[in-house]
C-alpha cells in the first residue's frame, strides 16, 4: 500500500470518487424504478432491467474502489461504467417517451 | 468511430503506447472522468425527476421534452467523458500537450440558457397570475 508515501492521498480519493459514484447510480437507480414501475408487465421488465444494470455498474465500483494497489490505468472500469450511466439515459428517455401513451 | 469505441474498452492497446506515468497522474485522470461521470448522473437523475415530480405543464409534452433533453445531454456527458479520458491518458503516457476542448463552455452554455429560460417561464406565470 502506497498510501503512506503519498502525501495527497490520491488512491484512497481515487476510491472515494468511486464511492460517490456508485451512490450517484443508486439515486438513479431507484428514479428510474419508480418510473418505470406502472402497475403492467412491460413496466416490471423495464424495472428488472434497472436494477440489474445498477447491480453491474455497482460492481465494477465496488471492485475498482476496493482495490489496495493503485493501477496504471483503470482498465474496463470506466467505459463500462460511461455504458451504464448512457443505458440509464436510454433507458429513462424510453420511460418518458412510453409514458405518453 | 467504432475503432475509438474499441480502444475505450481495451487497456492493453492504451498501456501499448508512450510510457507508464506516474500513476498519480492516472488517478487524477481517472478521478476527473467520474466528476464528469457524476455531472453526466446529476443530468440523468434531473431528467428521471422531472418526468416524475414536475406538474404537467401548460405547453403540450414540454415536461417530457424537458426531461428527453436532459437525460439525452446526461448521456452524452458520459459517453465524451470516457472519450476524453482516454484521448488524456494517451497524451500523458505520450508526454504531448493534453486534449483541449470546447465541450465544457458548451455544455455549461446550455445549462446556463435552459436556467434563463426557466426563470423566464416562473416569471411568465407570476406575473399572468398562474394557471
Amino acid at each position: 500500500m502506497s498510501g503512506g508515501r503519498d502525501p495527497g492521498l490520491q488512491p484512497e480519493r481515487t476510491r472515494l470518487a468511486w464511492r460517490r459514484t456508485a451512490l450517484a447510480l443508486t439515486v438513479i437507480m431507484v428514479l428510474t424504478v419508480r418510473l418505470a414501475v406502472t402497475g403492467d408487465a412491460v413496466g416490471a421488465v423495464l424495472a428488472g432491467v434497472a436494477v440489474l444494470g445498477w447491480g453491474a455498474a455497482l460492481a465494477v465500483c465496488w471492485r475498482r474502489a476496493s482495490g489496495t494497489r493503485p493501477i496504471a490505468s483503470g482498465g474496463r472500469s470506466l467505459p463500462l461504467v460511461a455504458l451504464a450511466t448512457a443505458g440509464f439515459a436510454a433507458l429513462g428517455a424510453l420511460l418518458v417517451v412510453r409514458g405518453l401513451w | 468511430m467504432w475503432q475509438a469505441i474499441r480502444r475505450w474498452f481495451d487497456p492493453r492497446e492504451l498501456r501499448s503506447v508512450g510510457s507508464t506515468p506516474d500513476y498519480r497522474f492516472s488517478l487524477a485522470n481517472e478521478r476527473t472522468f467520474l466528476a464528469w461521470l457524476r455531472t453526466g448522473l446529476a443530468l440523468v437523475a434531473g431528467g428521471l425527476a422531472a418526468a416524475q415530480f414536475l406538474p404537467p405543464l401548460p405547453l403540450r409534452h414540454l415536461r417530457e421534452v424537458i426531461a428527453v433533453a436532459l437525460l439525452l445531454l446526461g448521456g452524452a456527458v458520459a459517453v465524451r467523458a470516457v472519450d476524453h479520458w482516454a484521448r488524456t491518458e494517451r497524451a500523458i503516457r505520450l508526454g504531448e500537450e493534453l486534449p483541449v476542448s470546447r465541450f465544457p463552455a458548451v455544455l455549461a452554455l446550455a445549462v446556463g440558457l435552459g436556467a434563463l429560460l426557466l426563470v423566464a417561464a416562473v416569471l411568465a406565470r407570476a406575473v399572468g397570475g398562474g394557471r
